[in-house]
């Protein structure tokens, strides 16, 4: 398992090196056009051919591949600061604060959530940027993910709030604030950092399934969901397997990171 | 009251999304500027949110749950046609999901075989990683009946969790003092890992109800399944608030009762613990 590890981040490494170098890589922008070639098969000049709009494969590819991996951990690390914030504070103070808190908490947990991001995001404008759609899709993502974190820190925090050195802390005469940042957020780095680590496969899943229903990031941006989004031409797909390249980066990617995951010994 | 909670939250995060009340009718060029007035006159209930609620509400409770602006149809009467087939999907993924998971799962750990291991995790690691919409569309193209699509939502989730659940099972003291006193592995599981394990699995069980109903939408929007997810769909697309706020809540509805139904089942195996 610990080469499996290496790869899964070797691959990782590489797939990010790869779309962050999209501009020097990829032979055309994302929305060019080769309006006299649609359909084409991969040749030297178009590696995984162009779609039915004559735009590069390989182009989009890394640059949708980009678009997810960038705003996927955005979107994790604004819903593991909003799971840190609230779970941690509810957990330190404990009491009635902790008890509202968890209430509030198992009202989001019981929301269909998938139902109210679908929702949100059907409710948009009609002529809303491909840039803020997709700021706004990952936004209410990690808007909308951070209760299952919340109660797993809040947990820790209450036992770290209860352990010796932070009696301690107390009987020296640290007060509120400096026993949170000094005391606990250090040592809810480690949970805050998996349960992040846990959330970007998990965001990266929600907005393909969103872009398949044509409710992610807008055209003529590409991001993984818009890319699958071309196998609902069935009749095109069995004859032009190269369409599967998105789908095969797609599972390597998230199983990459699935893998990483075990590293931190999560639960799963 | 969470159901309420939930269908109120569902209300605002659509009343206060930028976009709301934009109605695709009214950029119609062949529309008069008082047709116009009329259209926005028509949305102007729905315009103010407690106004929409208190109002939405009131109607509850006389059984009107309301009529969809999209489908131009009372939202009760969709409801009606579209929840048994949801629920009828949902049943079947969720029956063969657990009985291909559970007993893998159990297998998987007793027999403690490393290459069973490995391609069970393999195979579930490759399903975890695939969204539902994929596995929709695979279906639709190989032609398999889409209401089998639920299981392999479900199968590597609960699978995952109970072999996990499991596995800290069969490690506690008194499992290994049993098997070291020479009981045999049927005896094992049912009298020490199986009810030790038994509440989180119930738990686990609610849940994946849950995940089942999220896996619905776009399950049933891209195999043509006419439930209540491809309702939401169309209802998302077609910008319906009173249609999207009573599936909010009936889905809500739905989870917390399994929820509480297997906390309460959870909390009957807790009781008869020594």
């Amino acid at each position: 398992m610990k080469y499996a590890r290496l790869v899964a981040i070797g691959i990782l490494v590489a797939v990010a090196a790869a779309c962050l170098l999209a501009n020097f890589l990829a032979p055309a922008p994302y929305a060019h056009q080769y309006r006299e070639i649609p359909d084409a098969s991969p040749s030297h000049q178009h590696l995984l051919g162009t779609d039915d709009l004559g735009r590069d494969r390989f182009s989009r590819l890394l640059y949708g591949t980009r678009v997810s991996l960038l705003l996927a951990p955005a979107a994790a690390l604004l819903s593991s600061l909003l799971a840190g914030l609230i779970g941690g504070i509810a957990g330190f103070a404990g009491g009635r604060t902790e008890r509202m808190v968890m209430a509030a908490t198992d009202l989001f947990l019981s929301l269909p959530w998938l139902f109210l991001l679908i929702t949100v995001r059907a409710v948009l404008p009609l002529n809303v940027a491909p840039l803020t759609s997709v700021i706004i899709t990952f936004a209410l993502l990690g808007c909308l993910g951070w209760a299952g974190a919340a109660r797993v820190i809040c947990a820790d925090a209450r036992t770290f709030s209860q352990s010796d050195f932070l009696v301690q802390a107390r009987a020296t005469g640290s007060s509120g604030f400096r026993l949170l940042w000094r005391h606990l957020i250090p040592n809810l780095r480690p949970i805050l950092f998996a349960q992040f680590w846990i959330s970007i496969p998990v965001f990266i899943l929600t907005e393909a399934n969103l872009g398949i229903l044509g409710l992610g990031v807008a055209e003529p941006l590409p991001s993984w969901g818009s890319l699958l989004r071309e196998l609902e031409s069935f009749s095109t797909v069995s004859t032009q397997p190269w369409q599967f390249v998105p789908l095969i980066l797609f599972i390597v990617v998230v199983s990459s990171f699935h893998l990483v995951l075990t590293r931190q010994e999560l639960p799963t | 009251m969470v159901v309420l909670l939930g269908g109120f939250l569902g209300a605002t995060l659509v009343r206060f999304a930028p976009g709301f009340g934009v109605d695709e009718e009214e950029l119609d060029t062949r529309l008069s500027s008082r047709s116009v007035e009329a259209l926005r006159a028509t949305d102007q209930p729905d315009r103010n949110l407690f106004r929409f609620y208190v109002h939405y509400l009131g109607r509850l409770m006389q059984g009107d749950l309301g009529e969809s602006r999209s489908l131009q149809r009372p939202v009760s009467q969709l409801l009606a046609e579209r929840l048994p087939e949801t629920l009828k999907s949902v049943g079947l993924g969720l029956g063969l999901g657990w009985s291909l998971a559970l007993p893998l799962a159990i297998t998987v750990v007793m027999v403690r075989a490393w290459l069973l291991d490995a391609i069970s995790n393999v195979l579930v690691g490759a399903l975890l990683c695939i969204p539902a919409a994929v596995l929709a569309l695979l279906f639709v193209m190989e032609q398999v009946p889409a209401r089998l699509l639920l299981s392999l939502v479900v199968f590597p989730k609960v699978f995952r969790y109970s072999r996990n659940l499991l596995v800290r099972s069969s490690e506690l003291p008194h499992v290994l003092t049993a098997r070291a006193k020479g009981l045999g592995n049927i005896r094992v599981l049912v009298w020490h890992i199986l009810p030790n394990a038994a509440p989180q699995l119930v738990a686990l069980a609610g849940v994946s109800l849950s995940l089942a109903f999220a896996a619905a939408i776009p399950v049933e929007a891209l195999c043509d399944l006419p439930g209540i997810g491809q309702l939401a769909w169309k209802a998302a697309l077609g910008r319906d608030v009173a249609l999207l706020v009573n599936l909010t809540m009936i889905v809500t509805l739905v989870t917390l009762i399994a929820n509480s139904a297997s906390d309460l089942v959870g909390q009957r195996f807790h009781a008869g613990e020594p």
